[in-house]
């Protein structure tokens, strides 16, 4: 299996959906069928390199150092696998939505491509390629976030624009120092040689792709972008930037910390973050009263956790992290699903605006309960394993401090869960409010199609609960190989 | 009616021929001089922008050959073949090839799959080109 599939297969069904033009339903078996394969691609990668081995070949036949790596480690290869199924899921879930206009010409292409960049940052081996994964990723972004071309989206989407240009500057620039200090970018190698260079440098060089990372997965104080943009955009392309986005920052801190600068560990820096990531997106997500809003804070907050297992510097806290995005990429995307579906049918998604849905949706409430009160991490849902396993790991190194600030931050996570239930379901009914025009008749309440693929992804979560060993001990095997960097290099390199 | 100029309409045919021939220089020096399917598209780009100020955007959009995303569509699915082209005869993804053809009148050429590769490129810069130009003209009040 190459690794290479799951960028090749998406990219290809864009471009063949842009000749398609205007045959919609062709399009949309296309986009499913690619995605599928995508899916099917990643899990075989997967399973190929579960028992901790690397599939790695490198592009045009060149050798390694010279030709772009593509490598697949157990790390990767999770990510690709839950990505690739929040891609599938909430393909179905837009051509279901009423509201995001999937006919629009652009709207499948582009969203291919997203899926293609995403693949591409989780398996190049090489940092001028991450760029360049990065900016396919971001340029489809900007494309969705503004698909409406209503006057909010553009106003916060401009936002979003000039944020990601400066990250994406930033980024040419440190891969341009790094390529002036070592004379590679083959991510392999640098770790090797990166071990040569003057200590200060690589330290400076080091916190530089902190920066550039962390504004991409939107730690503290870099943060700031995130909540303003994500919530004007259509309700599946927040689903899956929420889900995805922000993770492949995540991903590459992780992957730059652990290969490229394995030597000196920003311990301190990172717990420290860490905290004051999730204090400041739970705070912020109570202050909010519009459901994508709240959940947009709480991507923030979540990202918190992921830094603080990646801050311990253990195998322990690692897996945790490992485990932790993995849930987080699906509980998120299911609530923004969810989030998506309350707007479908009542049209607005303010709490003030909004009640008594338990009465009218029983469904629903349902299908939004599960994954929020796993998000605050209640037993026995993914969330509390989550947590679990990252506390655990973070008593193990004695980081007390970091430790109870997310136990804290549990806390008021639950508080905004209940703020969203008790403004959404509880309550009288609202009487509802009238659907935009030429809605009303055509379409069902509720797309089939939509609730189908949200439920889908509720199951799933319930189902992770279940494998919730199993897959603790994969995140375990990817962590451990993820503090071996000599393995990753002698797999691209050779002996 | 707006009021277009005349010489300009008279002379818009010889610009773009000119431009469209001269793309195909800088498409085919590419390999191994400054040019290549890149500058090549926007030159072509440039043609059409001409078009444009001569006889307005419906004669702009009458004169593509295709509607933008499909040269696109087209353009990128070239590229990638190319690349699973290396891969299917050859050994790895991208893998390049070449030939040296005997072409009349032009004497023996040496050409490079990669030249497959810059030709889809063109395309994608054409196709992208000509959607932002005729975007940004829907924009212009009258024909």
């Amino acid at each position: 299996m190459t690794p290479l599939l799951p960028v090749i297969v998406p990219f290809g069904a864009a471009a063949i959906s842009l000749a398609l033009g205007r045959r919609h339903a062709l399009r949309r078996s296309l986009g499913v069928l690619a995605l599928v394969a995508n899916l099917v691609a990643s899990v075989l990668l997967l399973q190929e390199v579960r028992d901790g081995s690397v599939v790695t070949v490198v592009v045009g036949d060149w050798p390694a150092p010279i030709g772009i790596s593509v490598v697949v480690d157990l790390f990767s290869a999770i990510m690709l696998s839950v990505a690739s199924l929040m891609l599938l899921a909430v393909f179905v879930y837009a051509i279901g939505s009423s509201r995001t206009d999937d006919t629009t010409l652009f709207f499948h292409p582009v969203y291919l491509l997203l899926a293609s960049g995403v693949s591409a940052s989780f398996v190049t081996g090489d940092l001028f390629n991450l760029f360049v994964a990065f900016e396919m990723t971001l340029v489809c972004s900007y494309v969705l976030i503004t698909l409406g071309g209503s006057k909010p989206q553009v106003r916060h989407g401009t936002t979003y624009v000039v944020i990601s240009l400066l990250a994406s500057t930033l980024f040419v620039t440190a891969v341009g120092l790094v390529y002036a200090a070592t004379g590679t970018v083959n991510m392999a190698d640098l770790a090797v040689k990166l071990q040569a260079i003057d200590p200060a440098l690589r330290e400076a060089l080091s916190v530089l792709f902190l920066v550039v990372f962390g504004i991409k997965a939107a730690i503290f104080p870099l943060f700031f972008w995130l909540p303003d943009s994500y919530p004007t955009a259509a309700a599946p392309v927040t689903a899956i930037f929420a889900g995805l986005l922000t993770k492949v920052g995540v991903y590459a801190i992780v992957r730059s910390q652990t290969l490229l600068f394995s030597q000196d560990t920003h311990s301190t820096l990172l717990l420290a973050t860490a905290a004051l990531t999730m204090t400041v997106g739970v705070l912020g997500a109570i202050a909010q009263d519009d459901v994508k809003r709240i959940l947009s804070f709480h991507i923030v907050s979540q990202i918190g956790y992921m830094i603080f297992g990646l801050g311990l510097f253990t195998v322990a806290g690692l897996a945790a992290t490992v485990f932790y995005v993995v849930h987080h990429i699906l509980i998120k995307t299911t609530l923004f699903m969810v989030g998506g579906l309350i707007e479908e049918r009542t049209g607005t998604a303010a709490l003030r605006r909004l009640g008594g849905m338990l009465h009218t949706s029983p469904f629903l409430a349902a299908l939004f309960l599960i994954p929020a009160l796993s998000l605050a991490g209640v037993p026995p849902l993914s969330g509390f394993v989550a947590k679990l396993t990252l506390i655990q790991s973070g008593l193990e190194v004695g980081a007390y401090m970091t430790v109870s600030v997310a136990l804290f931050v549990s806390i008021l996570t639950l508080f905004s869960m209940t703020k969203i239930w008790a403004g959404v379901f509880w309550g009288a009914p609202e009487a509802p409010p009238p659907m935009p025009e030429g809605l009303e008749s055509s379409r069902p309440r509720f797309p089939p199609l939509m609730v189908g693929s949200t439920a889908a992804l509720v199951a799933a979560s319930l189902l992770f609960v279940v494998a919730a060993a199993p897959l603790y001990q994969l995140g375990q095997r990817a962590a451990e190989f993820l503090f071996e960097p000599a393995q990753y290099v002698e797999a691209v390199l050779g002996p | 009616m707006i009021d277009r100029s005349l010489i300009l309409q008279m002379t818009a045919d010889v610009i773009i021929r000119t431009a469209a021939v001269f793309a195909l220089f800088l498409l085919f020096r590419g390999h191994n001089a400054p040019g290549g399917g890149f500058v090549a598209g926007l030159v072509v780009v440039s043609g059409l922008v001409i078009r444009l100020v001569a006889s307005g955007r419906v004669r702009a959009r009458q004169s593509l050959p295709a509607p933008p995303a499909t040269i696109m569509g087209l353009g990128l699915a070239l590229a990638l073949a190319t690349g699973i082209a290396g891969w299917v005869w050859g050994d790895a993804f991208l893998e390049a090839a070449k030939v040296t053809l005997d072409v009349p009148l032009l004497g023996e050429m040496h050409m490079t799959s990669a030249l497959l590769f810059d030709i889809g490129v063109f395309m994608v810069v054409i196709g992208v080109g000509t959607a932002l130009v005729l975007a940004l003209a829907e924009t212009e009040n009258g024909p």
